[in-house]
């Protein structure tokens, strides 16, 4: 029996609910397995030069805590998958040839780099030679950043899908080029900017955990050297952050507009727009159209066109114009789009009719127009089924995020991103002047700067997810036409079994992490 | 096999590994517990493939083609 109209909301707000809530609590684990083993080797880099025993000890105790959040964090993102094949059941056939090439290339790489040079980490101390063991360090971490290369090429797909033909017979999109898939725009800069924010994140917590021992006045100097090889990778990481978040900016601009429309509440488009850099939203159930969205707003004049186009003067799409249209720009209306995305899923219903009568001039006719070799085939590809997804929306509303939510985490991202900068020089400044430590405000501050770093990268997250609603895969298929049509009373069930699984999972992490931090690190016997 | 078998060597050096963990048994149980949990009651219980139901891809595509096309918009 179909499910009615109202029940299939009810699945796809629960499947959404679950899908967030499991890669939030994944990407928990995530980001400090990509920053601490490159902090780890760097650390042991600098024992292997040196033959100083006191780097050995503290690249063992760092290591220690990479293992055990790396024990603790491996496969929750399997329960992604899960979650592809039960509630996102039309998604994963839609997409599914476009994501087997990288997810499996991730499986592969994740079980033989990391199982065999992590294994040699933690095992081949004094069994392995000094320089097999650092290689096998590097490997480790360079391991772990491939295997979210994967991970973030299939995303990045999602976001701005390139390097595909849609085969109406299969109902698929099949792969045409897999160097299209990686190396497009948005695969690279997402990869680098994650994997930088992990490298930052990780810096944040050895600096804050470095910190409690200078609290506790344990440790102290592995606690300040750690603090200087960790500002140092912090530091470069944050540079590179910065940039590829510049980078970020301006592919959003060309390919998602609505998302950064929505990051900076822009409602009406304009010329030499400015950046928002703080400011507060009115209620947008009391506001009318012609009203300020904002109580006060204090802004950077024309740098948001600055920017998104490199230039001050560029037009900047809004919201408004995105929905309405907007003829002088170029840019359709959303009617329109849900017009010709209508036309398109209609050709579809042509090719299986054509299917079902068994009439194979229709059947080679319909075809004709999904085929990319043909004049009529690309002009069809282009003007219509580029709009596939409008075809499924009820209203053009449907394509505006929830602009106050992605509003406030870019704010809270960059803004804090901006504070782990300063954080970074601060540690720096003070080494040099041999004062690191003596402040234990200072140090208090940089122990709860720990969740202010999680916090900071789950709101990049919400930014990138959130920002692209309604959208699994930008313009071809919204979240109604990607799920399941299962019981959404299933999909809450497992929605609390999972909060309860993962709550379980970080309370452990944080209980054995504790231990092993207080218990510090290990003499050699 | 000698003891001085490259497969032996490695197959020592993971036994040893093993042996001599403090903390890392502590997390192997956890892993394991938290892969039965994963494998044997949630996907078998909780996750099964929704389209694993039809025999062949040529009957999941014309599943999906349908939906695609029933959910159309008014």
């Amino acid at each position: 029996m179909l499910l009615s109209t109202t029940d299939l909301m009810s699945v796809v707000d629960w499947s959404r609910a679950q899908f967030a809530m499991t890669a939030i609590y994944h990407w928990l684990f995530v980001p400090l397995t990509l920053g601490l083993g490159f902090i780890c080797a760097i650390m042991e880099t600098i024992y292997y030069r040196s033959g100083n025993p006191f780097w050995k000890r503290t690249v063992k105790f760092w290591m220690r805590i990479f293992g055990i959040n790396f024990a603790i964090g491996v496969a929750t993102g399997i329960i992604l998958e899960f979650e592809f094949g039960t509630n996102w059941s039309n998604y994963s056939h839609f997409v599914g040839d476009i994501f087997g090439a990288p997810l499996a290339i991730e499986g592969i790489m994740a079980f033989f780099m990391e199982s065999t040079f992590i294994a040699v980490m933690f095992f081949g101390w004094n069994k392995v030679s000094k320089g097999f063991h650092l290689a096998s360090t590097w490997l480790t971490a360079i391991g772990a950043n491939l295997s979210a290369l994967w991970i973030l090429v299939a995303n990045a797909w999602m976001q701005y899908p390139v390097g595909m033909t849609f085969n109406p017979e299969t109902a698929r999109n099949e792969m045409t080029s897999f160097w299209e898939v990686l190396f497009s725009p948005v695969a690279m800069n997402k990869f680098f900017h994650t994997v930088t924010s992990g490298y930052v994140l990780a810096a944040v917590v050895v600096i804050g955990i470095s910190a409690w021992f200078l609290l506790k006045k344990r440790e102290e100097v592995m606690a300040r050297k750690s603090m200087v090889v960790a500002a140092l990778f912090g530091g470069v990481s944050m540079l590179l952050l910065l940039w590829t978040g510049d980078g970020s900016a301006k592919i959003i601009a060309k390919v998602q507009p609505m998302k950064l429309a929505s990051m900076e509440a822009l409602y009406d488009g304009k010329s030499g727009a400015g950046l928002s850099v703080i400011g507060l939203l009115k209620n947008e159930s009391q506001r009318s159209q012609e009203d300020e969205p904002f109580h006060f707003n204090l802004e950077v004049p024309k740098m948001l066109s600055w920017l998104s186009f490199g230039d001050g003067n560029a037009y900047v799409a809004g919201i408004n114009d995105l929905i309405d249209g907007n003829p002088e720009q170029g840019i359709l209306s959303t009617e329109e789009k849900m017009r010709r995305g209508r036309i398109a899923i209609e050709a579809l219903a042509d090719y299986r009719d054509a299917r079902q009568s068994g009439d194979s001039t229709r059947i080679a006719s319909t075809l004709q127009k999904f085929d990319p070799k043909t004049q009529e085939g690309k002009a069809f590809l282009n003007d219509y089924f580029k709009y596939f997804g409008y075809g499924y929306l009820t209203s053009p509303q449907d394509t505006v995020p929830n602009v106050p939510l992605i509003f406030y985490a870019f704010r809270v991202m960059v803004g804090l991103g901006c504070y782990f900068l300063l954080l970074f020089i601060v540690v720096l400044y003070l080494a040099k002047k041999e004062r690191l430590g003596q402040y234990p405000w200072m140090n208090h501050l940089m122990l709860w700067s720990i969740p202010l770093v999680y916090l900071c990268s789950v709101s990049g997250w919400i930014v990138a997810e959130f920002g692209r609603q309604p959208w699994t895969i930008q313009d071809l298929l919204p979240t109604v036409a990607a799920v399941s049509r299962v019981d959404s009373t299933s999909v809450m069930v497992t929605f609390f079994i999972f909060v309860a699984l993962f709550t379980t999972l970080l309370i452990a992490e944080l209980m054995i992490m504790t231990r092993q931090i207080k218990i510090g690190p290990h003499d050699e016997q | 096999m000698g003891t001085d078998h490259l497969l032996y060597r490695i197959y020592r050096f993971y036994r040893d590994g093993f042996r001599n963990m403090t903390v890392g048994r502590t997390l192997w149980a956890l892993i394991l517990l938290k892969l039965f949990i994963l494998f044997a009651i949630l996907k078998v219980f909780f996750f099964p493939d929704f389209l694993g139901r039809f025999d062949n891809e040529t009957q999941r595509g014309e599943y999906v083609r349908d939906q695609l096309i029933e959910r159309n918009a008014p």
